[in-house]
């Protein structure tokens, strides 16, 4: 294991529109366990960020506490991170958002920190379609404190410590698609190929984007008789197809396979193609949505891509119809109505 | 039987039923009083209930200008059968009774030493009203148009007031003064007017206003330039960011694209509330959260994070009597502690004292300067008794000359010239470091944030070094934060003396009043109102220049005395206690007996193993 980042970089790296190489969207060296499925999430939020071309400055990295939440340090060290509170990310998320609706927010959780101690800050962000990405590091277990079971263990499941978990698990997707989430997807942490369009989709979504990433946990949740393992998430992962994300400016070079079952234009003009397997799933349709995710539960299968998007979605920038300037660059001459309005009132309460 | 009399000097208590229309013609009365150019301090005393229970309304009338509450009852006004016992008793002998003689009194309730006034409110409602609604909302003005008759009060303010109340609804005003005219006249024709107690128009009250504290406040958040407001319903504080509103879709409106230049979110809770102001505040925005006692316990984690990673953060809290399912809608001054020290780890934080509308819209105001400058939290400490009764106060002022005070805080332009940016390095010597917004700069200023596992440039780090250095610097800027916060008011008797009273908050006016009362007895206290915390080197000086100070506060457990006593070296013998905590305000009187007590040879029983008459248990 190396404890420093060669500085070192190949002269001929790739560089994307803005002129950056991916080296300007990686971190510090991860601390997590060898192996870890988040590891193979922050490469993926790297590699999308590099390919969308999105100014590292411009995004905030915002998490909860525990592995997962760790993560943050381990990529885009370029922009500023917030490391917060214990399931209380998403109402920090708010008020940055509500004060800066320019930047790019990425929140990243775990399952303890979403589905215990956060649900109730997971459900009203869902609510109120917050304009972010929640990425969920979903391994199942909390590995910071050695591994007891999370809520979302499967019922029967079992980690390193052999007992199996007697609680119903809390689906993310399913409960995210029931409080009116407008983007629900779920991907696996072994799958770059599916992971990385998804999570530009969720960038370029405006409002509320879910990514539930099954990400097993090497040391604690790994073993044979988990559903969060490696081998039973790869043996038992069935795709709603294939998802293809092509941003704005590159759609004119990039040639796709005739045929594509979807063309959905994002709000910011990317274009997603989704290649859909002959399933009955349909994305742009909630009740769809949730049948197929309940069908899988049923035959034991994991559902992964993109479960649903809403194209018509609406923030909370604009239910709120706050001003489309930044709330923090606004000053004095915009916010203070001066002594003479004060005087009006004065006179009002006397 | 020897009646009260007196002239413009007087406490009025109505006894209402909570959801029948009674605030707003209690109101009415005080208000006409005020335009009479006469010192009122009227106070909401209700239930925690939305109908049915008792209420009641008192106001105090003080041409003197004192207006904490005195404590005693002059005159009693009753249309609520269910308090009317108690009502009666609270009367001081020689004062007097107004009730509903529709129905005759229960005779076991006659007392020989107040004089009895019937007003057969019902009767006149049902010969003159069919609605039953209209019927209930009249009885309320009859009884203020009788009352200007019995007090002497200048009738044509009080039809001037309601043509002013109901502008914009004028088929309401002829009926209003018909219900005034209704009660002035059988008040007229079937008792002695004036009564012993009257009133005369004075010019007292020159240019002050009656305002709320918790309006004060929204207009103080609104002038200081918050833009984000997040918070949870809880009594006392809601009507804070009520106003906060209000005002916002006046002024905050941009006149080109009709968009708003402000965010208002309604949290899930407490929590999530908290967390929203310190995410908007670390990303550049003045944002703020009001809230109350059981609210600043769920806040308390978050105030942590925010203390130890130096997050400006403005809270606003409405005090209200302990615990979640207390005495919602009673007053108290008990969060001083919980929010003094509020969080794990070694934590301290600012808090303000507030005691006039006025200071809450300066506080108000003056917080996001403070907590931008300082990087922390900023917590305002006002009550139920300061932020939801009308208040006299100062007019508002705002100087237009004036500039938000933004900090430390480094742009793009700054980080371009600069080597290395440190998140928490100590440039300039007080303690308190540069920072900078996510988006500020391509490469330069991102750092990463978090709780206190990190060196001077926010590098991870677990030094237990680095943490202790850390820690030193939060309390070298502890110091530079005394230099800052508004430093006590000191009232000197002008004679020596080696014994003061301590005060803050809401207890100033009847801890002044009491102090006037001692000196004519030949007690001369100095007198220091606290308006800060961190307490400054003013206070400590004021505290060493006396033998004796007492400590006046609304809680049981003297928090701000054990403040004193925590912050600086002072004992118990030297700092006595002076409290009431039975969730009314605290009163004159009641602040005078206790320091009598207190003072050489009154060697009365130990204050706590008394049983207190008049306590609030009997109220609710």
């Amino acid at each position: 294991m190396s404890y420093q980042i060669p500085k070192f970089r190949h002269p001929e790296l790739p560089v994307n529109e803005l002129g950056y190489t991916r080296a300007a969207y990686e971190g510090a060296i991860s601390t997590l366990c060898a192996g870890c499925g988040h590891d193979s999430i922050s490469g993926a939020i790297v590699r999308a960020c590099h390919e969308l071309s999105i100014e590292p400055h411009k995004i905030a990295k915002l998490s909860g506490i525990g592995c997962s939440s760790k993560t943050p340090t381990y990529f885009l060290g370029n922009s500023h991170g917030f490391n917060s509170v214990h399931g209380r990310m998403p109402s920090v998320v708010t008020g940055a958002a509500m004060a800066n609706r320019e930047l790019l927010y990425l929140g990243v959780s775990g399952d303890g920190d979403t589905a215990s101690i956060g649900m109730g800050q997971f459900a009203h962000v869902i609510r109120r379609n917050l304009n972010m990405v929640y990425i969920v590091m979903n391994n199942g277990c909390y590995g910071l404190t050695k591994g007891q079971d999370s809520a979302t263990a499967d019922e029967g499941s079992a980690s390193k410590k052999g007992d199996a978990n007697p609680f119903s698990a809390i689906d993310l997707c399913g409960a995210a698609l029931q409080l009116g989430a407008t983007f629900v997807a779920r991907s696996f942490s072994g799958d770059k190929e599916q992971l990385i369009p998804l999570i530009k989709a969720a960038m370029s979504h405006r409002g509320f984007a879910l990514i539930d990433v099954i990400s097993p946990c090497v040391t604690f949740n790994n073993t044979p008789a988990s559903t969060k393992s490696y081998e039973f998430v790869r043996e038992h992962a069935e795709a709603t197809g294939t998802v293809d994300f092509v941003p704005m400016r590159k759609e004119i070079t990039t040639r796709y396979t005739a045929g594509a079952a979807h063309e959905v234009t994002m709000h910011d003009g990317s274009v997603l193609h989704l290649y859909k397997d002959a399933d009955k799933l349909d994305p742009f349709d909630r009740r769809s949505a949730m049948l197929a995710l309940m069908d899988h539960q049923n035959d034991g299968t994991v559902l992964t891509g993109l479960i649903y998007l809403d194209k018509d979605s609406r923030d909370l920038h604009e239910v709120l119809e706050t001003t489309q300037r930044p709330l923090n660059q606004l000053d004095e001459t915009d916010l203070c109505p001066g002594n003479r309005m004060l005087m009006n009132i004065n006179a009002s309460l006397r | 039987m020897k009646r009260l009399e007196s002239v413009n000097d007087f406490v009025i208590k109505f006894a209402n039923v909570n959801g029948t229309g009674s605030a707003s013609a209690n109101n009415l009365f005080a208000k006409a009083l005020f335009r009479m150019g006469l010192p009122v301090s009227p106070k909401n005393i209700f239930p925690s209930n939305i109908q049915g229970l008792p209420t009641w309304y008192e106001v105090r009338v003080s041409e003197k200008g004192y207006l904490g509450r005195r404590g005693g009852v002059d005159i009693s006004l009753s249309v609520n059968p269910q308090s009317m016992a108690q009502d009666i008793r609270e009367v001081e002998p020689g004062g007097y009774f107004i009730y509903d003689d529709t129905k005759p009194l229960d005779l076991r309730l006659q007392r020989r030493d107040i004089t009895f006034i019937g007003l057969p409110l019902t009767r006149i409602c049902n010969e003159n009203y069919r609605d039953p609604r209209q019927r209930q909302l009249f009885k309320n003005v009859i009884y203020v148009g009788a009352l200007a008759a019995l007090l002497d009060m200048d009738f044509r303010v009080l039809t001037e007031l309601v043509a002013d109340q109901f502008k914009g609804k004028e088929k309401l005003i002829l009926p209003n003064i018909q219900a005034l005219e209704l009660g002035h006249q059988y008040a007229r024709e079937n008792h002695e007017c004036p009564l012993g107690i009257r009133v005369q128009s004075a010019d007292q009250v020159g240019d002050k206003i009656l305002l709320d504290g918790n309006t004060a406040l929204g207009l103080g958040a609104i002038y200081g330039g918050a833009t984000v407001a997040a918070w949870y319903p809880i009594t006392p504080s809601t009507s804070v960011v009520d106003a906060f509103e209000k005002y916002a879709r006046r002024v905050r409106i941009d006149p080109g694209t009709g968009r708003r230049n402000y965010a208002i979110v309604q949290a899930e809770d407490e929590l999530a509330a908290i967390g929203m102001v310190i995410g908007a505040s670390w990303n550049g925005a003045r944002a703020f959260t009001a809230t109350s006692g059981p609210g600043l316990s769920l806040m308390s984690e978050f105030l942590g994070l925010a203390y130890f990673a130096e997050i400006p953060t403005v809270l606003f809290d409405v005090q209200r009597a302990g615990p979640s399912t207390g005495m919602p809608t009673r007053t108290q001054q008990s969060d001083v502690l919980s929010a003094a020290y509020a969080s794990h780890g070694d934590t301290k934080q600012v808090l303000l004292f507030p005691s006039t509308p006025r200071e809450c819209f300066d506080f108000g105001a003056l917080s996001f300067d403070l907590a931008e400058r300082l990087q922390t939290p900023i917590i305002l400490m006002t009550d139920l008794d300061l932020g939801m009764n009308d208040n006299m106060s100062e007019p508002l002022e705002w100087d237009d000359e004036r500039r938000y005070d933004r900090g430390k805080v480094l742009g793009a332009k700054e980080l371009e010239n600069m080597e290395r940016f440190g998140r928490y390095l100590d440039v300039d010597g007080d303690a308190i470091c540069y920072r900078t917004y996510p988006g500020a700069h391509p490469d330069k200023g991102a750092f990463f944030t978090r709780g206190s596992s990190r060196d001077e440039y926010a590098v991870y780090t677990e030094k237990g070094e680095e943490y202790e250095k850390n820690m030193l610097r939060l309390l070298q800027k502890w110091d530079t934060i005394k230099e800052y916060v508004p430093g006590p008011e000191i009232i000197s008797c002008g004679k020596p003396t080696d014994a003061a009273v301590l005060y803050f908050g809401t207890s100033e006016e009847s801890s002044r009043e009491a102090v006037d009362n001692l000196a004519r007895e030949g007690i001369d206290l100095d007198a220091m109102r606290v308006r800060a915390f961190p307490f400054n080197q003013e206070v400590e000086d004021f505290i060493d220049a006396h033998e004796r100070v007492f400590v006046i506060e609304q809680n049981r457990d003297a928090q701000l005395r054990t403040l004193l006593m925590a912050e600086f070296e002072f004992g118990p013998d030297k700092l006595k206690s002076v409290l009431c905590f039975d969730g009314t305000p605290i009163s004159a009187r009641n602040i005078r007996k206790q320091i009598l007590e207190h003072l050489p040879g009154n060697n009365v029983t130990p204050l706590h193993r008394k049983v207190r008459a008049g306590a609030a248990g009997d109220i609710a």
